[in-house]
């Protein structure tokens, strides 16, 4: 599978190549240690049809290369290689389990007179370790969430189970990973919360506590209102992914035909168009069908300590809920209870809604653009970012800029104290990032002339407007 | 099955001699005194009073058979009847003439029904041709008087609370005229007519006063009619019909009490419960004319328990005739003896005793399953407190959990009340801040009922014990406590912080540290200099709660100086410095402060930084960089020059 796809560069006949996967797989170096066995290392293997030999020189490539650098940096070996054609990726996801994913670099294509091949120049700088490591360690943990650990599946069924399990579930994943749309976002995972009034919010704690109550099967709850959570009862780990998986797959898959307005920043829901009943999104489509399959995806939280499996329930209007055990009876019993409840909470949110959207003001097009994240609880605000759906996630400013801000955020990565970076990019925009506490914001300024004093005077205006309720140090 | 009574005979009943041949006992509702009459009064009159204070006992002359006894408000003058022309009265006012003097009624050919005081020294003579308003005036030993008022009467019926005099007119008698009287004017109020069950031909009296009471039931007067059941009509018992009689306006129609059975009934008033005596069955319903089951102008009522007996009494035997050791003797209960009053009063003539009835919360835990409707009443009634908090406690930790809807229906239901009193009171203290001069109206301190729970109470009697508790799902207690903060909320009443403290307790009991979180992020828990406190105390176990912390002290705006510690004890001196100065306030922060915490880092060019920083403040401030004595930073001044040398402070500006 190879996912080419041109952009047209400033050149008429230039050919824009974005990253691409090229490999990726899975190996544990315990399971062949002797000569003439490596083959038994190799798990999981993508693209399938490459020769033996060469998965067997890739996989010990990277073991090597772990190998050596544990020498210098015994707690900390190397995370990725760079090469001119592509970049590599190692992530120990469990212990002795080892992720690999090798990404091509961007190209750009230039065609040659009389017929000569094409130049090729790869743009070896202008991926950023931090994004594709991120993405890595997502793939294994959206795995983990719908299959467990690597090791539980060994246990269960040793390498046979293991390996079934990894290609089942990376052969249908690998195809969603966009790797072309991939920026700081990825790095932080983070959750956009739901801005909400205290008393709704109670509400809905209440409603929430009351469903746990009557139907002692609900394990868990979650509550989302339009892509963005209200309340998760699945501590914070294990709710980044599930919100992820929700917001990037699920929902997407389920709204896609109803998705018009794509241009429009930030997931504008239209208020009259609420579902006045409740639906699942995983599990019977129709209840009042009698062939309904009352089957619901597994889902596996706490692999740190409890281990738990549960069922997945996604029901909408606005609301999901996690469930040990199911069946039809069941079902009937949470759409009777929950439907009619949860159509009223809606329409408070939905006012509610209605009212942030009023103090935002009129949708005039700002002088700047923003993207906040808390370390803390994962909360995760950007104006940069339209509605993401399954294919990708559109960003509305040049890729160049994004690039700006996944290496400030590297530079905050490396030290801990609090900074603040302020750049100017070639097409005229000021870049600002500022980090206090565990917090980090990124802001695009598109004002021609402003020096580095008035870009200063309108980033300390935002902050006093846009977070005034939190301590960020200016 | 003892604590299923919840009607009981007061503990302390006044006793008195007994009815006998010789012994008269009278019994007056506006003063609730007990007359014994010995021999007509020549052999003693005793009268008792609700409390043994207002006992008094004394003499007269034996005039004939005594009709009718009653003092005047305050025990001042004492009328007698004894005739149906008139009415005698004995002074009792210390220094006027204590002999008798008597009054004959106005009206020509008219017999005295009886009379009724109004006030210390009014009177009303009702006869059968009308009444008769009189003002006595006992030193000159005459009466004045005040109006008269022609009427056929039947029958009447007094209500000293509220003054009003009830006059059964017609021939049926079921027409009721009252009349409201207040010092020395009486007014006559719209009479009305009651509803009989068949209308009996040829017409005859058909009312009685057996099945009339007056009450005020919710500070409103209801007159209360016991309506037999009739064959004629499909109804399948007797009920108790309720006119509401306004101050002002027409007499209404408003409630009906379905008995579901027939026989003998009595009405007592309690604690503004209605409670109906049925003699056959031994059995006492009480009804709630608050508690809503139908829409509609009118209210049927079902009673609101079930019929139960009241509680066992024990009678202990006293006088000569009984032995000190004698084991209490069981009286009857609604015995044929019995004469019940209004509006809580039974008395047995026959065995010497007048009991107020009471009645008992605890039982009704058991009785009315309906925690909703449970709540309604019990907020209803007069020592309720206790009750309704271990209906709460109950419901909480009880073996039949209450499921989370209903534990969210008492708190909204106690809410409400606590939410009204709240208002009042703040309605009271605004108007008494806004002064007299505005406000014509007296503003009367709201009274705290029982039924006004609040948060102390809850968390006090409630809460804390529930929390506590072991084997209880901390999901539920959880869950409880944000229903319970949600009740609040609605009802705007502001939060305290103890709830808070509770809530955190129990979440990092738990280590549900992400809930902690998100309930913050969401500002349930409200912010206050002692909530940041806690959560910087969290902040060992669960790191996020520093964050949390200082977002809520920025938030308050007040906690400025808590910001600069948290950030110094961090080490974080630049920080703090920079946000003082955001504020504005870094011309009055201590220097040394400052310097104690850069000195700490041993971070000299940190030290250096902070150093320069308030020189150059105190040049701004002063036109020279040097500290004052105040500020008592010489060591960092010692330090400074130790470390970076004399050249390296910074030099005095001259022109």
């Amino acid at each position: 599978m190879l996912m080419i796809s041109p952009r047209m560069a400033s050149g008429m006949q230039e050919k824009q190549y974005t990253p691409s996967l090229l490999s990726f797989f899975i190996y544990n170096p315990k399971f062949g240690p002797r000569e003439g066995e490596e083959e038994k290392k190799i798990l999981f293997y993508h693209p399938i049809e490459i020769e033996k030999n060469e998965k067997i020189r890739n996989v010990g490539l990277c073991e090597a290369i772990v190998q050596f650098t544990r020498t210098f940096s015994p707690t900390n070996p190397a995370k990725s290689l760079h090469t001119q054609k592509n970049r590599q990726f190692f992530h120990e996801a469990e212990e002795n389990y080892w992720m690999v994913m090798v990404v091509r670099n961007p190209m750009v294509e230039k065609p040659n007179k009389d017929g000569k091949p094409p130049t090729v120049e790869y743009q070896e700088e202008e991926i950023i370790d931090s994004v594709y490591g991120s993405v890595l360690q997502q793939c294994y943990c959206m795995y983990k969430l719908f299959n467990g650990t690597f090791s539980r599946a060994f246990e269960a069924g040793g390498v046979e189970l293991l390996t079934q399990k990894l290609e089942k579930f990376f052969y249908r994943y690998l195809q969603t990973l966009h790797l072309q749309s991939c920026d700081l976002l990825d790095v932080f995972g983070g959750i956009s919360f739901f801005p909400l009034d205290k008393m709704t919010y109670l509400k809905i704690q209440s409603f929430v506590n009351r469903v746990e109550e009557s139907l002692s099967l609900v394990k868990y709850t979650a509550f989302l209102y339009n892509d963005q959570l209200i309340w998760s009862g699945l501590e914070q780990d294990d709710m980044r992914i599930l919100y992820k998986y929700l917001t990037t797959s699920l929902f997407p898959r389920h709204s896609e035909p109803e998705l018009a307005g794509r241009d429009s920043p930030l997931r504008p829901e239209v208020a009259g168009n609420l579902l006045h009943y409740g639906r699942f999104l995983t599990g019977p489509a129709n209840l009042k069908d009698p062939d309904a399959k009352f089957r619901f995806p597994r889902i596996f939280v706490n692999t740190e300590d409890s281990y738990e499996e549960l069922h997945l329930i996604v029901y909408k209007v606005r609301e999901r809920v996690n469930v040990m055990d199911l069946n039809r009876e069941f079902c009937e019993q949470l759409d009777s209870l929950v439907g009619p409840q949860l159509t009223l909470l809606a329409s408070d949110i939905c006012e509610q809604f209605n009212i942030n959207r009023r103090i935002s003001g009129p949708e005039k097009e700002p002088q700047f653009k923003f993207i906040y994240f808390n370390h803390m609880n994962l909360a995760e605000k950007s104006t940069i970012h339209m509605r993401k759906t399954a294919s990708v996630s559109l960003t509305s400013v040049h890729p160049d800029l994004m690039k700006i801000l996944g290496d400030i955020n590297c530079d905050f990565a490396r030290v801990n104290e609090d900074e603040e970076i302020i750049v100017k990019a070639m097409t005229d925009y000021w870049v600002v990032g500022k980090k206090s506490d565990q917090r980090e914001l990124y802001v695009i300024l598109n004002q021609k002339n402003a020096n580095l004093i008035e870009v200063n005077e309108e980033v300390k205006r935002l902050c006093a407007t846009q977070f005034n309720n939190i301590f960020f140090l200016d | 099955m003892s604590d299923e009574y919840y009607l009981e005979l007061s503990e302390n009943p006044v006793q008195f001699e007994n009815a006998s041949s010789v012994n008269n006992v009278f019994f007056d509702e506006a003063n609730k005194q007990v007359f014994a009459v010995r021999s007509g009064g020549a052999t003693g009159v005793v009268v008792k009073g609700p409390d043994d204070k207002s006992s008094v006992a004394f003499r007269m002359d034996d005039k004939g058979e005594v009709k009718c006894i009653k003092f005047s408000l305050g025990n001042k003058i004492l009328a007698v009847q004894r005739t149906t022309k008139s009415v005698d009265f004995m002074n009792f006012i210390p220094d006027y003439p204590h002999l008798e003097f008597s009054h004959e009624c106005k009206t020509k050919n008219a017999n005295i029904l009886g009379f009724c005081w109004t006030n210390w020294n009014e009177i009303v003579f009702v006869t059968d041709q009308g009444i008769e308003f009189y003002q006595v005036l006992p030193d000159k030993r005459t009466l004045k008087l005040l109006k008269s008022q022609s009427i056929n009467v039947n029958w009447y019926m007094y209500c000293p609370e509220t003054a009003v005099l009830l006059l059964s007119t017609t021939v049926q008698g079921n027409v009721l005229q009252p009349f409201a009287f207040k010092s020395a004017t009486v007014s006559k109020m719209s009479k009305f007519e009651i509803e009989l069950p068949a209308v009996p031909k040829p017409a005859k009296l058909s009312l009685s006063e057996r099945d009339i009471a007056v009450a005020t039931i919710y500070d409103q007067l209801y007159v209360m009619y016991l309506k037999h059941h009739s064959r004629s009509t499909n109804s399948p018992g007797a009920e108790v019909v309720l006119y509401h009689l306004p101050r002002e306006g027409t007499c209404r129609k408003t409630h009906v009490l379905k008995l579901n059975t027939t026989g003998k009934f009595a009405l007592n008033v309690v604690d503004n419960l209605v409670v109906v005596h049925h003699q056959s069955s031994q059995t006492s319903l009480i009804y709630d004319i608050k508690l809503r089951e139908l829409d509609g102008a009118l209210n049927v009522h079902q009673p609101v328990l079930p019929a139960r007996s009241i509680n066992p009494y024990k009678i202990h035997l006293t006088g000569p005739a009984a032995a000190p050791s004698q084991a209490p003797v069981p009286c009857e209960l609604y015995s044929s003896s019995w004469s019940v009053f209004q509006p809580d009063i039974i008395i047995s003539a026959s065995e010497g005793y007048l009991w107020y009835l009471q009645v008992k919360l605890q039982p009704t835990l058991n009785l009315l399953q309906d925690k909703g409707k449970l709540m309604d009443f019990l907020l209803r009634r007069r020592d309720c407190k206790m009750v309704i908090l271990s209906v709460c406690s109950q419901m909480l930790t009880g073996g039949d959990k209450g499921n989370l809807s209903v534990v969210a229906t008492v708190f909204d239901k106690l809410n409400q009340v606590y939410k009204e009193y709240l208002d009042a009171e703040q309605a009271y203290t605004a108007a008494m801040e806004s002064g007299p001069s505005r406000s014509s109206t007296s503003y009367k301190r709201p009274v705290r009922t029982q039924a006004v729970i609040d948060q102390s109470d809850m968390y006090t009697h409630v809460l804390s014990d529930f929390t506590e508790k072991k084997g209880v799902k901390h999901k539920f207690i959880i869950a409880v406590l944000m229903e319970y903060i949600r009740s609040l909320n609605q009802f705007q009443i502001p939060v305290q912080h103890y709830l808070y403290e509770l809530v955190i307790k129990t979440l990092v009991q738990h280590n549900l540290f992400y809930m902690l979180h998100q309930f913050l992020q969401y500002h349930v828990l409200s912010d206050s200099k002692p909530l940041a406190c806690l959560l910087l105390s969290l902040e060992s176990t669960y790191p996020p709660a520093h964050q949390l912390s200082l977002d809520m002290l920025k938030r308050l705006s007040t906690a400025n100086d808590e910001i600069v510690e948290v950030l110094l004890s961090k080490q974080q001196v630049l920080g703090a410095l920079r946000f003082i100065r955001s504020v504005g306030a870094h011309d009055n922060v201590s220097a040394r402060k400052f310097l104690d915490a850069a000195r700490q880092t041993n971070d000299t060019m940190l030290f250096y930084t902070i150093f320069r920083f308030f020189e150059q403040r105190n040049m701004r401030l002063r036109g020279n960089p040097g500290f004052n004595q105040g500020e008592h930073c010489e060591e960092h001044v010692a330090y400074f020059k130790q470390v970076f040398g004399e050249n390296a402070l910074m030099k005095q500006a001259t022109a």
